[in-house]
């Protein structure tokens, strides 16, 4: 048997790091939003030969459109801008085969106007307050206990902030999008952190109630290392699901991947290594009250 | 009883196989000097019973993004409509733009009405189409068909100096609302197109009316603000017919027909997102994820079979099983298929093997306290489910707030959310079904358990 509740200190110094970084990263550099929130004009053309760089930016000089982003990977050409309307998307496609004397597909335009998104992340706020509500009832129904759902809970705020600050560090270096792919992630992350977190609670259950409530330490670390094994072997199949999409998939779908990948490692760090240990203190505190008078 | 239940049991079976054909497969090649050609679908039902008729196509449907096409969403201008007509207005738009879509041949179009913190929007997909100026023009004219006359104007010397348009402002009563139906023809002597309308009666005594007191005088026909044509009335009009010339192309034609039948819309719409995925990109995402797919899977499968023998065979097993009866109940929803729903798909196919995993490791636990294998193995089962129950239940109580069934308005209502949600509560569903009920039995036939 492994003492695991020995080195919660460490655990919490690793979580603060991290946690504490992105934070950081958060309020320094922000993320990159896509154009669904800020509003604008993405397009990407295909090209049958190699076009240079300078080129395309003089040609958007001339045209007076008001770009934020340009980069051109092998014969693929990506554009971000303020918003364009069909008629003038047009004309600059022209205008570039004109000037860059080669033909050019269009595989891809979008334009979305500013106001869109801002409501729907509140929304989807809102709808992960109800989710967390609702798995603090039915935790605290299942496990006969609020602390379970609480800890739980914790836990999965914790992997949120993981997640949502490391992405932030992400934007920042390698210009990973904030867009909606990205709030799937995190809502995944979500189900997927208590999830992870229940599994082990159950084993937990399980000795604190058949052994009573004698050692909470020593029953807590056997469940811990009855469980690690799964918490990894699972872990592992997601992350060589993931793996391959980050390695293989193609690039629509990288970063969000990524951010996924993220959070299936938050979210098995976090079960027995944040929400374990505040479960503990959590139960130690209530078994303490109940034994004053 | 016994044979019953295997005889239904290969009956569902078979139809998961042929749900799950492959698409558009076709096998040309030369057996024993016959040739053969033939192609493979997946399983299409085109029957009647008891005058019910039932008709379902068992393919998977592509999202926008995979499949490519465009998606325009319209903003409706509402400053000018009651407010108790709001609701009315709004849905006769939704279906006029149904009917222009229809008209322009799409398959598979999707029209969806949104409305959040006060403003009001249709949006538009149309798969396949990447021709979005046309679709544009097409769909979001307001369409209103009018007839203006001149206004009177006593000094005759000024009104012939005005341009005939100016002059033409009085309106009539007679719109488009009063016009049966728009037909392309071709004037006999020029051969050019032009837009045949028939009135409808109330129609008809309204232009009889008109061109009586404006004989000889020029008549202007608007379409929204723009001028379409302003013929000179010959003489009375009767019978309920008019004829539209003006210097139109064959297409100019049939757009302006398409847009009189559909009729007006009810209020002003504007553009404020338009998006244009080339099938080109959709296609190579499409195939990278389904080989990163391949390998994820071999990869888990892989380590399944080195980590747990026999047992991991079995758990691949089951896996597999839950491929297919997933995809099956894709195609039969059908649940539209977009490049997140494909991910999180992919992600499930990692998550369903958690159960087998959890009930693997409560087997070994109890064998390694010495009881045999049949003993372990129920036990270890038994006392997986408690956790495999909570943890599953957690995420569909996730899954069923963000996919937000009843519509409410304080919710996501944006289909990626909810895509997800849906492929996440049907792969939850789905993995317990295969990770619990197929490996017990699995294992019962493998080892010979009663």
């Amino acid at each position: 048997m492994i003492d695991f509740l020995k080195y919660k200190f460490i655990y919490f110094l690793i979580s603060f790091t991290v946690i504490g970084i992105g934070i950081f990263s958060i309020f320094n550099w922000g993320y990159h939003y896509s154009i669904e929130f800020v509003g604008g004009t993405n397009l990407e053309y295909q090209t049958k030969k190699n076009v240079d760089q300078e080129k395309v930016r003089k040609i958007l000089l001339k045209e007076k459109i008001d770009f934020n982003y340009l980069s051109i990977d092998e014969k693929t050409v990506f554009i971000k801008t303020k918003p364009l309307d069909e008629k003038k998307i047009n004309q600059f496609k022209k205008m570039l085969e004109k000037n860059l004397n080669t033909d050019l597909t269009l595989i891809r335009s979008e334009t979305v106007g500013p106001t869109l998104s801002a409501e729907n992340v509140k929304k989807t706020l809102i709808a992960c307050l109800i989710a967390i509500f609702g798995i603090l009832v039915y935790m605290s129904f299942a496990f006969k206990g609020f602390n379970y759902a609480l800890a739980a809970i914790l836990a999965m705020i914790h992997d949120l902030l993981v997640i949502l600050g490391s992405y932030s560090i992400l934007s920042y270096f390698f210009r990973a999008e904030f867009d909606t792919l990205f709030i799937t992630a995190v809502l995944t992350t979500m189900s997927f952190s208590v999830h992870d977190t229940i599994v082990i609670f159950d084993k937990i259950r399980e000795y604190l109630q058949d052994e009573g409530k004698k050692d909470v330490n020593y029953f807590v670390n056997k469940a811990l290392t009855e469980t690690i094994v799964r918490s990894i072997n699972n872990s592992m199949t997601i992350i060589f699901m993931l793996l391959a999409l980050v390695l293989l998939g193609g690039s629509t779908i990288r970063f969000f991947a990524l951010a996924l990948l993220i959070g299936t490692i938050t979210g098995t760090y976090s079960s027995p290594f944040v929400a374990t240990p505040i479960l503990v203190w959590l139960e130690k505190r209530r078994l303490k009250d109940k034994r004053k008078p | 009883m016994r044979f019953l239940r295997s005889f239904f049991f290969f009956l569902i079976v078979f139809f998961i196989i042929l749900i799950d054909l492959p698409e558009n497969l076709r096998f040309n090649f030369e057996f024993l000097n016959q040739k053969i050609d033939f192609t493979i679908n997946p399983l299409k039902i085109d029957t009647q019973i008891f005058g019910l008729k039932i008709r379902k196509d068992f393919k998977t449907q592509l999202g926008l993004d995979l499949k490519g096409g465009s998606q325009l969403v319209f903003e409706a201008d509402t400053s000018r409509i009651k407010k108790e007509d709001l609701e009315d207005a709004l849905n006769s738009a939704r279906d006029i733009i149904e009917k222009r879509v229809n008209f322009f041949g799409v398959s598979e179009p999707q029209i969806q009405t949104l409305k959040s913190q006060g403003k009001y929007r249709i949006s538009v997909d149309l798969p396949g189409i990447t021709d979005l100026s046309s679709a544009i023009e097409l769909i979001g004219q307001t369409a209103q068909l009018s007839f203006k006359e001149e206004t009177p104007i006593k000094d005759q010397k000024e009104a012939t100096q005005t341009p005939i348009f100016l002059r033409l402002t009085k309106d009539t009563e007679l719109t488009g609302r009063q016009i049966k139906k728009a037909q392309l023809t071709f004037d006999s002597q020029t051969g050019k197109p032009q837009v045949a309308l028939i009135f409808t009666d109330e129609g008809a005594k309204l232009f009889s009316k008109i061109t009586e007191r404006n004989v000889g005088k020029p008549l202007a026909i608007y379409l929204d603000q723009f001028l379409l044509s302003t013929p000179v009335v010959q003489q009375k009009i009767e019978g309920g017919n008019a004829v539209i010339t003006g210097d139109f192309t064959v297409d100019e034609a049939k757009k302006l027909v398409i847009a009189i039948n559909s009729g007006a819309l009810p209020l002003p719409m504007k553009i404020v997102e338009h998006k244009n995925i080339g099938p080109t990109l959709g296609a190579s995402e499409v195939r990278k994820s389904f080989y990163a797919g391949l390998f994820g899977l071999f990869l888990v499968i892989l380590f399944m079979v080195l980590y747990y023998g026999k047992l991991g065979v079995i758990a691949s097993l089951a896996l597999l099983i839950y491929g297919a009866l997933s995809l099956a109940i894709f195609r039969a929803i059908p649940v539209v298929l977009t490049l997140p729903g494909v991910t999180g798909f992919i992600l499930s196919i990692g998550m369903a093997v958690d159960s087998n995993i959890l009930i693997f490791e409560r087997i070994k636990e109890e064998l390694r306290k010495g009881k045999s294998f049949e003993i372990a193995f129920n036990l270890g089962f038994g006392r997986a489910i408690d956790a495999i129950k909570d943890a599953n239940i957690t995420t569909l109580i996730v899954a069923f707030i963000l996919f937000n069934p009843l519509n409410w308005e304080f919710l996501p209502q944006f289909g990626m959310v909810r895509g997800f949600a849906l492929t996440l509560a049907i792969g939850v569903i789905t993995s317990l079904f295969t990770g619990v009920v197929i490996t017990k039995r699995l294992i019962k036939f493998f080892y010979k358990l009663r």
